[in-house]
């Protein structure tokens, strides 16, 4: 299993024209994630989304750092983004090819050089998702669930050992998110889960409570989501 | 839902599926240069049955070849009748039935014309310019994005002025405007850290 360690972190942002020349996103902060999944869980703008994207460099810290395997993000980017995948809520903008085999060819442009190998490696990679008979569809056409495990098929055909998932189901219907959450939650990767259902981190191995840019509550699921129960509003 | 004004690949085995990118694109060019060099009823007339002939192989369909059609039909219903007042019908008839022959050309193409094998087509055009600094898979990524760009404005752009509509807004510019330069922008933005997720552009 992969290693994530926040070694110190903060991550101020500067609001230029707001009450406050700079608002501190996250404050001091540090773990050390080993799990196989960790769910991120805590009321919209409580700093999910910030603490996701530190794991693959998309943030910085202000101070401190985030290491990968041992790789610090801010310095290795390039070998840390291509251990950690990352999931969006609205997969609209990480579908960048016009067909849905072209968008997996291009995850996979990599480690398959020819063009027809490539095709058929895409191909088998719809297949296991069963999206095989979309693959001519222009993306636009697709539903949002098939977006969403479209996109993450093409993350996961990089082949990355960790997987980040920014509240990937939120947007959503019950059965897609059940699909969605299942296929996540089943899979080998190291998964971190920012997510509002409380079923799926209930599922994880870990759950961090996140408020107001800290980690307010840290250990089993069941106690975690419990305790954000108990004092949610 | 948007789709592109320009047509979208649409999959096949026809002689035009399996020619080259170069070669069709060259093909492309050398008719239009034709259309304006030889410049007559019988150039336009060949170039009205090549393009009808291209559909027809290429298996564009015919709605898909009016809809390539119709984004142009004001700016040509407009030059039609100027060149009949000038220069009267036949000369309206050369000038404009050219246009819809190469409008129709260029569908044939891009329904034909995968993108990936466009974009490996860029690449390998763009190789020899590394040396000076070009990085060959930037310029094709960009170009893709493009093309995927064109129908998501598209329909941003219809969401946002149903939106304003919704707020009985539509007849104030600003009230989509904004939203729609807004929108698009931050889709740009999130299309580039998906870009940097994926590792695409670090190497
Ligand atoms: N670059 C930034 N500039 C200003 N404020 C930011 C920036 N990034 C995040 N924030 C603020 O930090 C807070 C946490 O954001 P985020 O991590 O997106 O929370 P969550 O994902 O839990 O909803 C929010 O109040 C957000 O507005
Ligand atoms: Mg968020």
């Amino acid at each position: 299993m992969s290693r994530i360690e926040f070694d110190g972190v903060v991550v101020r942002a500067v609001t230029p024209g707001g009450p406050v020349p700079e608002i501190t996103v996250v404050q001091e902060t540090t773990l050390d994630l080993t799990e196989q999944r960790i769910a991120l869980i805590g009321p919209n703008g409580s700093g999910k989304s910030t603490l996701a994207r530190l794991v693959n460099g998309l943030v910085e810290p202000t101070t401190g750092q985030v290491l990968v395997e041992g790789l610090d993000v801010a310095k290795k980017g390039r070998e840390v983004r291509r251990r950690v995948g990352f999931v969006f809520t609205d997969p609209t903008a990480q579908l960048v090819m016009p067909t849905v085999i072209e968008d997996i060819a291009l995850s996979l442009r990599h480690q398959v050089r020819g063009r027809e190998e490539r095709a058929a490696a895409a191909r088998n990679v719809l297949a296991s998702y069963g999206l095989e008979e979309l693959a001519e569809r222009s993306v636009h056409t697709l539903s949002g669930g098939q977006r969403q495990l479209l996109a993450i098929a093409g993350v996961l055909a990089t082949d990355p050992a960790v997987l980040v998932a920014d509240e990937p189901t939120t947007l959503l219907d019950l059965r897609n998110s059940r699909k969605i959450g299942d296929l996540l939650l089943g899979l080998s990767q190291q998964l971190v889960l920012a997510t509002h259902d409380l079923d799926l981190a209930l599922r994880c191995d870990r759950a961090l409570l996140v408020d107001q840019g800290a980690v307010v509550a840290d250990g089993s699921p069941a106690e975690v989501v419990a305790h954000y129960r108990r004092t949610a509003g | 839902m948007g789709f592109s004004p320009i047509g979208e690949y649409r999959p096949g085995t026809s002689v035009l599926h399996r020619l080259p990118v170069g070669t069709k694109l060259l093909g492309l060019v050398v008719l239009s240069i034709l259309a304006v060099a030889f410049r007559g009823v019988p150039t336009t007339s060949a170039l009205l049955g090549l393009a009808v002939i291209g559909c027809v192989v290429g298996g564009v369909p015919v709605r898909r070849a009016a809809r390539s059609l119709r984004g142009m039909l004001v700016a040509m219903v407009f030059l039609a009748a100027y060149q009949t007042w000038q220069r009267g019908p036949e000369r309206a008839y050369v000038v404009v039935g050219a246009l819809v022959a190469l409008l129709l050309l260029a569908t044939v193409f891009t329904t034909t014309t995968q993108v990936e094998r466009m974009i490996d087509a860029i690449t390998r055009w763009l190789e020899p310019f590394r040396r000076f600094g070009v990085r060959p898979e930037l310029v094709a990524l960009a170009f893709s994005l493009m093309i995927r760009g064109i129908p998501l404005t598209l329909e941003i752009a219809a969401e946002t002025r149903d939106a304003a509509r919704a707020r009985g807004l539509d007849r104030n510019p600003r009230a989509y405007l904004t939203p729609l330069v807004i929108r698009v922008v931050a889709h740009a933005r999130a299309t580039g850290d998906a870009l940097h997720a994926r590792g695409i552009g670090d190497d």
